[in-house]
């Protein structure tokens, strides 16, 4: 399979690529590594005429301690992610949330920011900064603005993101002390996860996320408001599917994954320390 | 556009539409057609090579972000004529092949996973060839293989 016929232009500066976005409008879409845009280009599932690459903005590509919070560039690649040390130290669950993300080969191609301005529903990691409260900085013409983490989805693979911007920064908070875990359910290596649920509980934090339980990366907000009551991990998943919206396709009915939800919300909770 | 990428230690380029694949300019602009294309949809792994020395599945890779990149291909891993690479001998000798058909993706695969953990657990090798499918072998001896290559012991 061969994507339909697109104009080409390799940007050399994030300022080069949003005047490329301008100039271009709709036509237009941002590549990173292209392992989300690719292949739903080889579909047909997206059909830009304009690809604008910035797969060579390699100053994005960095993890940097920033005081306060954690620093991401956008083009930070999961492998990237997956054997940052300072990550490792500070943010754990974004590691171990990049590992399981595709396969190796995926891992080396595929950035954070480029999933997260895809904004698959299924995807891993925008449940895991969601969970984490991050903060997304897009650049455009008018220069940069943040974009809470929890305004950024916005539908199905829609973003908060105009069209001329792009993503250049995430930021985390520092949480190396914070109770963590990440559950991904799927059949097969490689899959997609059926469900996942992310969950960060402690140093100020009480997040926890769905995979795959509607449009958009979801806040599992009842489970949230009933560990901040002060409920245990069994009773506070028994509302983790409040406000969700699951979809039906090969792999589950609705009802499965309402099922998979609350058991995964409470193995994660117990993995991340809640009673 | 023109592209010029190292192939395997050597100077390529051709004039290629943006749209072209890498896995079609490396077997139909630069002849080298030891790279399999299985499923064409990155899930099978049959056509990974080595963009700038990490695995990559090549037929998600447009030709055009390879430009200015260094590719090793299945063909560029032996030292000479004669001698096969530690990896496609560890193959050989625990017979991690049937069909042959993955055998390049899958070599590739274990070459790059070993460069990043080169003592890996078998767990670890089996996790790092997820990417890589394989419907012959049941991949016991793939494993072996892999295992063998790192010089660790392999239960017969």
């Amino acid at each position: 399979m061969i994507p339909a016929a697109f104009d080409y232009f390799r940007a050399g500066s994030a300022e080069e690529a949003v005047s490329l976005l301008v100039e271009h409008g709709d036509e237009a879409k941002i590549m990173a590594g292209g392992h989300s845009l690719v292949p739903m280009m080889k579909l047909r599932l997206a059909v830009p005429t304009v690809i604008v690459d910035v797969g060579r903005l390699n100053g994005l590509r960095y993890v940097q301690d920033a005081g306060d919070h954690l620093a991401i560039g956008a083009l930070t690649t999961h492998r990237m992610l997956e054997t940052d040390d300072l990550l490792s130290q500070q943010c754990p669950i974004l590691p171990a949330v990049a590992h399981v993300v595709g396969d190796p080969q995926v891992r080396h191609r595929g950035t954070l920011g480029g999933t997260l301005a895809h904004s698959d529903p299924a995807s891993d990691l925008p449940a895991a900064i969601l969970a984490l409260g991050g903060t997304l900085v897009a650049q455009g013409p008018d220069g940069t603005r943040e974009i809470a983490a929890g305004d950024f989805f916005t539908g199905y693979f829609e973003s908060a993101l105009a069209e001329d911007e792009m993503l250049t920064e995430i930021r985390v908070p520092k949480c190396p002390n914070a109770g963590w875990n990440y559950q991904k359910f799927n059949r097969r290596a490689q899959d997609w996860a059926i469900v996942g649920v992310a969950a960060i509980v402690g140093e100020g934090l009480t997040g926890v996320s769905l995979v795959n339980m509607g449009s958009v990366p979801i806040r599992a907000s009842g489970v949230e408001a009933a560990l901040a009551g002060g409920a245990n991990a069994a009773d506070a998943a028994a509302s983790a599917v409040d406000g969700t919206d699951a979809p039906t396709d090969l792999n589950a009915t609705p009802e499965y994954r309402e099922h998979l939800a609350r058991v995964l919300t409470r193995r994660a909770l117990e993995a991340a320390g809640v009673d | 556009m023109e592209i010029n990428v190292n192939v395997n230690g050597e100077a390529t380029s051709a004039d290629v539409e943006p749209r072209r694949l890498l896995v079609h300019y490396l077997r139909e602009d630069v002849g080298l057609t030891g790279t399999n294309i299985g499923c064409d949809t990155s899930s099978c792994g049959a056509c990974t090579v080595h963009l700038d020395g990490e695995s990559v599945k090549s037929c998600t890779v447009l030709a055009v972000q390879a430009d200015g990149s260094g590719v090793v291909t299945i063909e560029g891993l032996a030292p000479n004529e004669t001698d096969l690479h530690p990896m496609q001998e560890a193959f050989r000798q625990n017979h991690g092949l049937q069909c042959g058909y993955c055998t390049p993706g899958m070599v590739m695969a274990a070459v790059s996973l070993l460069d990043e953990n080169p003592k890996p657990t078998e767990r670890e090798v089996r996790e790092g060839l997820e990417g890589n499918l394989c419907r012959c072998t049941g991949y016991h001896n793939i494993v072996k293989a892999v295992l063998a290559a790192s010089g660790q012991p392999v239960e017969s």
